[in-house]
């Protein structure tokens, strides 16, 4: 059969197109929950009505987003027993239970609570309808949490041990699994850059508005928030990162060898800028080098010896018989250049973003900025530089989609580098597919979530560019008077819900 | 009563909660078409299940986790045997869950008639779908030693699994009409009781044939128990509903629903999805199910979190107990 149509091939485009799909609204999902939880926070503590409108405005934002988010994960959990059967009799003993707390513990919470938040407006007490979205957001973290001690078993499997006779993996402990430091790294590292996806989306959005003078002090308090959001989200993810990485050469070192391009083991090895090498050899042909960051990098000290592709490969095929066990190495490579450069650019721009729209006290009164006004950043524009200042907005605006290109090459590095194994040292991806499906089903299948999900992101996008020209809504009287008693009020029973579908 | 035995009991457990609540939302979304005379009447409709759907909709996929960690080779038997089925089935939900939610966001007529329409139809084919699927799984498939499904799909579309799905499609419009009534006020709760009185003699009939199908093939003492409840319980939702007794109406035709669901796990017992070409092929609660330590795990956690998750679900059909009318959907958006 042709290779490029074997059901395999096809199973991990479909896993690897709806994952990534799915992936660009869960960041945001879980960062957007937080955030608005803490606007409506800020509304109930201060009763200042621009954090009523800010919590409006972001919390419509996230359901559009939140929609995708949860019709996108149902796919994902059926997804494993349709192509990937042989990989579910395997590891369920092990995989299934993490997936199971997670739908009985964060599903359920979620989904709940999103629908109380949603239409309890009316019916709920101020506090009580706060406490709902706080409910949402920790749903939205043990869900993070649940589905990476999952993968992180795959990772680097722990915990189990193989039971010859049934020809599976089965779990001897199930605490190692939770907490094994790649679920603890991976966890880190996902809801940091998590955050630094909807930092910079609120910035971006705001950054807009801002431009045009509108809704100025929903959206500069949304700016201000969005910027030190990304600030603390984006050193954490660097963090985090450095953590996972040293984590990462020690238990998958043909990962990291292959997100670095080095073939053959050094002492010191040097940190690759760009390189430009032929596969089939084995080496590279052009390489800018920073001698002995890899070293330090992987091992905290800079003169430490790192395995290459070459020796990992060679070491695994005395360890698990003939066969190549390199992942394709130009996408692991690319991958984690993209994902670090995005990610550290995101966290410059935070850095510079909030430095421009600060209050600046050496300036004359005139060009100075108060709590509710628009930002030094416009004044800037006005009375200095207008081209730059323009830019600046600009960048602002493009600065929303870096984290996300980020994220998804975060992922990408991190499953396609597993290659060729899907549990880490323990099963081959080649053997995990479902041997009963057949090419024709996992095609139809791949083109069809292709498509519908191509349909659903232009429908979503434009949604999302509509409400983002709307701005913040004007408040009405019920707005401002929410009820004090558990399912509304009871004296007038023919008023209008305050929100219907 | 051994772990996997709790587990074949919870995972059957976690069906009914699932057809019983997603039941009567499958159901009012059929009833779009069949019961609403305007757009407005719609949108009471729509927004009689808006706060709780989505929750209705997670107990399927703690039913599909669960049985992943609990049974992993009934799971990947059924879901890569039953392919291109669930990829309908989710391909419904996710347009399902997207329209229920972006609706109302745009004020076009074409834009909201556009997903009203997918909202009829993404209700109306899963609700007949897992009727077909369940009425396989109770039948028997071609299930080869390895326990790999070798079937094609048009060995799942037969006489009996097509009867299960229209019991299961009719069932849900049944329990979505009593719940319409249960839920709305005005003009449309009086036709939905009465549109609920003409759904339930069709579902009475279509019902037992099936279950006495069902119960002549494969039954037991114990199945026959459960199927006399389902029929009484049936029969009761009927009569309560031409009492104009909602509350009850309601609570019955989901007993109906509990106890069909239950009738259909108990002629499988101990199997979970016996092979038609085998009997020794056959998965059951013990070649298809975990070990003990992680069935120990996994009972723990449902102990804990199941009564916490009826608990604030409940609480919030508590929120949202009122009955709503025409008069209460606002225009604007």
């Amino acid at each position: 059969m042709d290779l490029a149509l074997a059901p395999e091939t096809l199973a991990r485009w479909q896993f690897g197109i709806t994952t990534v799909y799915h992936f660009l609204f869960v960041p945001l999902t879980i960062s957007l929950a937080a955030l608005t939880a803490g606007l409506q926070t800020a509304w109930v503590r201060t009763e200042k009505e621009k954090y009523l409108r800010a919590t409006k405005f972001w919390g419509k934002l996230f359901l559009i987003n939140i929609a995708m988010g949860v019709v996108t994960g149902i796919v994902q959990e059926f997804q494993f027993g349709m192509n990937w059967s042989d990989y579910s009799r395997f590891v369920g003993d092990i995989f299934g239970a993490p997936l199971a707390f997670e739908a009985l513990i964060a599903f359920f919470f979620e989904s709940t609570f999103i629908g109380l938040w949603i239409f309890g407006w009316d019916k709920l007490p101020k506090k009580i309808h706060l406490a709902c979205i706080w409910m949402v957001s920790l749903g939205t973290v043990l869900s993070a949490y649940f589905i990476l001690a999952a993968n992180s078993w795959m990772q680097h499997p722990v915990g189990y041990r193989i039971n010859e006779e049934r020809g599976r993996a089965e779990l001897t402990d199930f605490w190692a699994v939770l907490t094994q430091d790649t679920a603890l790294t991976q966890f880190f590292h996902t809801i940091t850059a998590a955050f630094l996806v909807g930092g910079a989306f609120m910035v971006g959005i705001a950054a807009f508005h801002l431009a045009r003078k509108k809704h100025v002090p929903v959206m500069r308090s949304s700016l201000r928030l969005g910027l030190v959001v990304m600030i603390i989200a984006g050193m954490g993810t660097a963090i985090s990162g450095d953590l996972l990485g040293k984590v990462m050469f020690k238990q998958q070192p043909m990962k990291m060898a292959a997100a670095e391009a080095l073939w053959d083991g050094e002492a010191p090895a040097p940190f690759s800028v760009f390189a430009y090498g032929d596969v089939e050899k084995g080496h590279n042909k052009v390489a800018i080098e920073i001698p002995g960051l890899l070293s330090f990098l992987a091992n905290d000290d800079f003169s430490s010896f790192v395995p290459g592709i070459n020796d990992v490969n060679k070491a695994e095929q005395e360890k698990f018989g003939p066969g190549d066990y390199r992942p394709n190495i130009p996408v692991a490579y690319w991958g984690f250049r993209w994902m670090i450069g995005f990610g550290m650019a995101s966290l410059g721009i935070g850095m510079l973003g909030l430095w421009l729209t600060r209050k600046r006290f050496m300036l004359p009164p005139a060009l100075r900025t108060g709590e509710d006004e628009v930002p030094h950043l416009v004044l800037f524009k006005e009375a200095l530089s207008p081209r730059f200042a323009r830019l600046y907005w600009i960048a602002a605006l493009w600065t929303m989609l870096f984290p996300l290109i980020a994220n998804s090459w975060g992922w990408i590095f991190t499953e396609m580098g597993r290659q060729p194994w899907v549990v880490y040292g323990v099963l081959r991806t080649r053997d995990a597919v479902s041997p009963g499906v057949s090419q024709g089903e996992v095609l139809t299948s791949m083109i069809g979530f292709t498509l519908l999900y191509a349909v659903l992101a232009v429908i979503e996008v434009r949604l999302l560019v509509k409400y983002v020209k709307a701005g913040p809504p004007e408040l009405t009287e019920a707005d401002l008077n929410p009820p004090t008693r558990i399912g509304g009020d009871d004296k007038n029973p023919d008023r209008p819900m305050a929100f219907s579908y | 009563m051994e772990l996997h035995d709790v587990w074949f009991v919870l995972i059957a457990v976690l069906w009914t909660g699932y057809f019983f609540l997603e039941g009567f939302d499958f159901g009012i979304g059929v009833l779009t078409k069949l019961l609403a005379r305007d757009r407005t009447e719609k949108r009471v409709l729509i927004n009689t299940i808006g706060p709780v759907w989505d929750g209705n909709e997670v107990w399927l996929l703690t039913a599909g986790g669960a049985t992943f960690a609990a049974f992993p080779e009934w799971y990947a038997t059924l879901f890569s045997g039953f392919y291109l089925p669930l990829l309908v089935i989710l391909g419904c939900l996710i347009v399902r869950g997207v329209a229920f939610e972006y609706r109302h966001k745009r004020s076009e007529e074409r834009w909201q008639t556009n997903w009203e329409h997918a909202i009829f139809w993404t209700s109306l084919i899963p609700a007949f779908l897992w009727g077909v699927a369940f009425a396989n799984i109770a039948r028997g498939v071609k299930i080869d030693q390895d326990m790999e499904y070798v079937g094609n799909v048009l060995d799942l579309l037969n006489v009996y699994s097509v009867l299960g799905g229209l019991v299961t499609l009719t069932l849900f419009t049944f329990h979505g009409a009593v719940f319409a009534a249960l839920k709305t006020v005005g003009d449309i709760r009086d036709r939905a009781r009465a549109l609920a009185t003409r759904l339930g003699v069709v579902t009475a009939v279509l019902a037992l044939v099936f279950l006495i199908w069902t119960q002549a093939s494969r039954g037991d003492v114990w199945s026959l128990a459960a199927m006399a409840v389902a029929v009484v319980a049936l029969v009761g939702a009927l009569g309560f509903n031409l009492a104009g007794r909602e509350g009850w109406a309601f609570a019955l035709s989901g007993i109906t629903i509990a106890a069909a669901v239950a009738m259909l796990f108990l002629t499988l017992f101990p199997n979970v999805m016996p092979s038609s070409l085998d009997a020794a092929w056959s998965l059951t609660v013990t070649n298809a199910s975990s070990t003990p330590y992680t069935l120990k795990i996994m009972t723990w956690c449902a102990a804990v979190a199941t009564p916490l998750v009826l608990l604030y679900q409940g609480w919030t059909y508590w929120v949202f107990r009122k009955r709503i009318g025409t008069q209460h959907i606002v225009d604007a958006h």
